[in-house]
């Protein structure tokens, strides 16, 4: 079996990001890493939707939710643990951890639980509906976290420091952009794997054609629910990480530009494609900081450039360098 | 070449002055110049710029560099770590909202940078989260507001008093309920952007009130005050300075005339420094001033006067040359408490209208020497 | 006191509603014609009031501006839709989410570039200044009157031109069958263009009358466009009347959200919580609707087609 060229574009593509942090301190620029931490983090969050929006057709216009209810994890988790006090539920109390993998899981289960809350009254909707009750929810998370005083309302919730992981110094920021890096590529194994199972082929194909799954006896509704969790929870591990990066997590994490800036990096990259979040996000850092470099202007010519890919660049990045996709 | 010349400047200022320091500053600002707040970092970039510009050669090597936050947190953090690692800046400031400071500053000064605030003074940096590079050159967000309470108790016994339900807001009723002694006839928290108050005016009128007070800043503040005049109430308004500032008078009109406002600079404010900074920022700019331009341009002016005094590279002597606060305020008076914030006088002014432009004219003084209720909370000394 | 109070809430809401619903029926003939989700209707709002405000500023006449707002944001619109638009029908819903979110930044710097950065004065005209008797006791804006009554006239004039005239048997005809049209020999495009054009002016209108209300600035239109989609989605996408009677119940549940929620929540708590909270719940509360009507009827409440 010969390798695609889209599977060379993808191994160039990762070998590409893990790359710059070396080069950036070779050149004495480590601002580099930080950008390209925050390409992997964004790339991950834009995976977690894919599986959503690429392989089950699912257009959620509301990911912001699960990317900041994990944000909001590592934040109150944190802060928890900065202050000594334990997480008040009521019948019981836990405390507050500054462990990275505690956090992650605390952030992975609340995204899943979210998720199957949102997805279980929305998968009822379909189309452009599904769009919109899924930014309905979005935008209740958001004004809730706004108006609710305990974690700092729309004044958001500082890490002091960076959360820890055993055996690492996450304070340097290579290491940091290494466990991003591993998640995200542990983010595009799950996705690769999950497209190509059973379970990935009974929802592509519930995309396609609702009924006909139905009627060899496979639930669409249950199986895209599912889809729907598994791509929460991946978002909302990007959320914390995306906090950590920051030592910050504030409302606008949930606000509805965030979600409109997931779909714009699975459109930049190629929708359903492997690497397209990837591609995405790479792409999308690296205007966003040019241009912000160069113009006060900069959000107008990011317009621009954005309606020229959707204009001209159907596919996305990787459609425009490998060709039309399989299930084009 | 350029290095060349701002060298030779810098030795020519060493020659007169004989004692300042040419040891170059760089100064990273990080403010909204785009999206609908751009108006206020736009301000305050000019007044920033107007101030290092009227320094003259005692300015000569200071360096800014300037980036738009699009009033967006993680973008403000992202700029912040690319001045603070890759143009190596030594001093931070320029950002306009709260949320965007509380952002930035905690993990900026725990990296050993300055940050002096030309706006935004929330109350967890002012008290248990102070530091001791932090410095907040425009006022403590609550004090304003202290201002409004303190100068109602004159005239008024029932005060209806609104603001958004976010932490700003919350601040500024607890900041205006800390002073204000009368009855409360309704609190009521909008909805943070709203920006049709039909409802709550109505809830106005019928509840009885001889006075509002409100603080609803930006876009939400022009909508309010249009809205309440041409509604026909005629209780008395009153409000901080943000929402009857010169950079959106123009936008409300004559709906504003006579409003009572807080504030801690007005144009008409008489001394030199200011005499110089209205006249000045109007001929270089072609419009009048807003209170953001002012605190940018005192906050220029003391890195200025510090860095005349001390290497910028010596963190323990510039910081002192900072809490020195030895520089002309357009505010008069001006020096800085135990934690950093400003002890200054708070005054009431009245919009008013010279000729067609809609402007502040100081009626009184609501505090002398205030400082903000936070400072024993702080643990700096 | 408080009979005049709540007359004058349900005033305020039929506005707010009313106001709402020009905005959405553009959107939802846009939808329901072209099948296109236009995320820059917001921004047609936007040039709708900056128009008005520039041209009153000048002039001094609000009604020039007015009509100003009518054609500025009609040939915004028209413009958009040559150029950008016509590219997107074929496209599926997500390269039209893209297309339209890069209008939105485009437009709202675009605009920004023109006209500054501080938000522009617009005020109510002299002739609908003041206030007049409502029953119970009470006083009402004449202005607000006047929107409410524009509303319904647009909502009386959008029914007689779909059910009436040759353009509104054309809509009807592109709505429920699109390749129909064609090979009834209507030129298609026109069409497209002319129906983009009448959506866009109707979301100007609203720009321009809201703008006597509020701030003119850059990023008005947000908001509203994100009510503007609850409105549609609640009423059932491509429904005018649809449109009219979720802008109305999206109005009315704000308004009265706002001003009761707090006082509800004032029966069991202190007076200054009860207000927190309440503001908290009243700015959920339509998504809260929403999503129960959508979990009931996931096709909205007039849903036009399958």
């Amino acid at each position: 079996m010969s390798i695609s060229r889209e599977t060379a574009i993808n191994l160039v593509l990762a070998l590409l990001l893990l790359a710059v942090p070396f080069i950036a301190m070779q050149l004495g620029k480590p601002f580099y890493v930080t950008l390209a931490t925050r390409m992997a983090i964004l790339g991950l969050a834009a995976i977690g939707l894919n599986i959503a929006l690429g392989l089950g057709g699912l257009v959620s216009f509301g990911h912001a939710a699960f990317f900041g209810i994990g944000g909001y994890a590592a934040g109150i988790l944190a802060s928890h643990a900065f202050s000594g006090q334990p997480l008040d539920f009521g019948l019981f109390a836990v405390p507050g951890s500054k462990l990275m993998p505690v956090i992650w899981a605390v952030a992975i289960l609340a995204g899943g639980l979210l998720a199957a809350a949102i997805g279980s009254i929305s998968l009822r909707t379909s189309g452009v509906y599904f769009i919109m009750i899924t930014l309905a929810f979005a935008q209740m998370t958001y004004y809730f976290a706004i108006s609710w005083p305990a974690y700092g309302g729309e004044d958001g919730l500082s890490i002091t420091i960076r959360n820890t992981f055993p055996g690492v110094n996450t304070l340097v920021p290579q290491n940091y952009f290494l466990i991003c890096y591993a998640l995200l590529v542990v983010g595009l194994v799950l996705f690769a794997v999950l497209r190509d199972s059973r379970f990935g082929a009974a929802l592509q194909a519930s995309r396609q054609n609702e009924v006909r799954v139905a009627s060899v006896g496979i639930a669409p509704f249950r199986i895209k629910l599912a889809a729907f969790v598994i791509s929460g929870m991946i978002t909302a591990l990007a959320g914390a990480l995306y906090a950590d990066l920051n030592r910050f997590v504030s409302p606008s994490m949930l606000s509805w530009h965030m979600s409109g800036e997931f779909i714009v990096l699975i459109i930049l990259g190629g929708v359903g494609r492997l690497c397209g979040p990837l591609a995405g996000a790479m792409l999308f850092v690296m205007f966003e900081y040019i241009l912000g470099g160069l113009t006060e202007r900069w959000q107008f010519f990011l317009g621009l450039l954005l309606l020229g890919v959707v204009l001209f660049a159907r596919g996305g990045l990787i459609g425009l360098l490998a060709g039309r996709a399989r299930h084009g | 070449m350029k290095k060349v010349i701002a060298a030779g400047l810098a030795a020519l200022a060493m020659s007169v002055s004989g004692a300042a320091f040419a040891e170059p500053v760089k100064v990273g600002m990080i403010t909204t110049l785009s999206g609908g707040g751009a108006g206020l970092g736009i301000d305050a970039r000019d007044g920033f710029m107007l101030a290092l510009k009227n320094a003259g050669d005692a300015a000569s090597e200071i360096e800014v560099v300037t980036e738009d936050d699009g009033q967006k947190p993680e973008l403000a953090v992202q700029i912040a770590d690319k001045m603070i690692q890759s143009d190596q800046v030594d001093i931070l400031t320029g950002i306009i909202w709260s949320n965007l400071a509380m952002a930035v500053v905690p993990s900026a000064v725990a990296q050993g940078k300055f940050y002096l605030s030309v706006n935004a003074g929330p109350s967890p940096l002012a008290g248990s989260q102070c530091n001791e590079n932090y410095f907040n050159v425009a006022y403590q967000n609550d004090n304003f507001h202290e201002a409004m309470g303190q100068y109602a108790n004159q005239d008024y016994k029932k005060t209806f008093i609104l603001a958004p339900n976010y932490p700003a807001g919350t601040d500024a009723l607890t900041g205006f309920k800390r002073f204000y002694k009368g009855e409360l006839t309704g609190e009521v928290y909008t909805q943070l952007g709203q920006t049709d108050y039909a409802a709550e005016i109505a809830q106005i009128r019928a509840s009885g009130a001889d006075s509002v007070f409100m603080f609803l800043p930006g876009g939400m503040g022009i909508a309010f005050t249009k809205q309440y005049a041409q509604s026909g109430v005629d209780i008395p308004l009153m409000g901080p300075g943000f929402s009857f500032s010169q950079d959106v008078l123009g936008a409300i009109g004559d709906a504003a005339l006579g409003v009572k406002n807080s504030g801690s600079w007005a144009k008409d404010l008489d001394n030199e420094a200011n005499a110089k900074f209205v006249e000045t920022f109007q001929a270089e700019y072609g419009r009048l001033p807003s209170v953001y331009a002012a605190q940018a341009y005192d906050t220029a002016n003391l890195i200025v006067a510090a860095a005349g005094k001390a290497s910028v590279k010596d963190a323990d002597a510039f910081r002192a040359a900072l809490k020195e606060a030895d520089f002309d305020s357009v505010r008069g008076k001006f020096s800085f408490n135990t934690n950093n914030h400003p002890i200054q006088d708070i005054y009431v002014r009245e919009v008013i209208k010279e000729g067609d432009v809609l402007t502040n004219k100081i009626v009184s003084t609501a505090f002398t020497d205030h400082k903000d209720a936070y400072a024993a909370e702080c643990s700096l000394q | 006191m408080q009979t005049a109070l709540f007359i004058e809430q349900i005033l305020n809401g039929l506005q707010l509603g009313v106001m709402l619903f020009l905005m959405a029926a553009g959107l939802t003939l846009i939808f329901g014609v072209m099948g296109l989700i236009n995320l820059a209707h917001g921004s047609l709002y936007m040039v709708g009031a900056f128009a008005c405000a520039a041209v009153a500023g000048a002039t001094g006449s609000f009604w020039l501006g007015l009509a100003a707002s009518l054609a500025a944001a009609a040939a915004a619109g028209a413009l958009v839709e040559i150029l950008v638009i016509r590219r997107l029908y074929e496209r599926d819903h997500l390269d039209q989410v893209l297309a339209t979110f890069a209008l939105i930044l485009i437009l709202s710097e675009g605009t920004r570039w023109l006209f500054g950065s501080f938000p522009l004065y617009l005020d109510i005209p002299p002739l609908l200044q003041g206030t007049v008797p409502i029953p119970g006791g009470s006083r009402y804006q004449l202005y607000r009157l006047a929107i409410i009554g524009v509303g319904v006239a647009v909502a009386v004039g959008l029914f007689l031109l779909i059910s009436r005239t040759r353009l509104g048997m054309r809509i009807r005809a592109g709505e429920s069958d699109r390749e129909m049209i064609g090979a009834l020999g209507v030129d298609i495009r026109t069409l497209y263009t002319v129906v983009f054009a009448l959506g866009a002016a109707l979301a100007g209108l609203a720009g321009a009358m809201v703008g006597a209300l509020q701030s003119v600035q850059v990023g008005m239109g947000e908001p509203v466009l994100i009510l503007a989609f609850v409105v549609i989605v609640i009423g059932g996408i491509g429904s005018i009347k649809g449109a009219l009677v979720g802008a109305l119940l999206v109005g009315l549940t704000d308004t009265m959200g706002r001003f009761l929620l707090p006082q509800l929540f004032g029966v069991f708590m202190d007076p200054s919580r009860a207000g927190l909270v309440g503001g908290a719940v009243a700015s959920m509360l339509i998504y809260i609707v929403m999503a129960v009507i959508l979990a009931v009827r996931p096709q909205g409440l007039f849903a036009a087609k399958g």
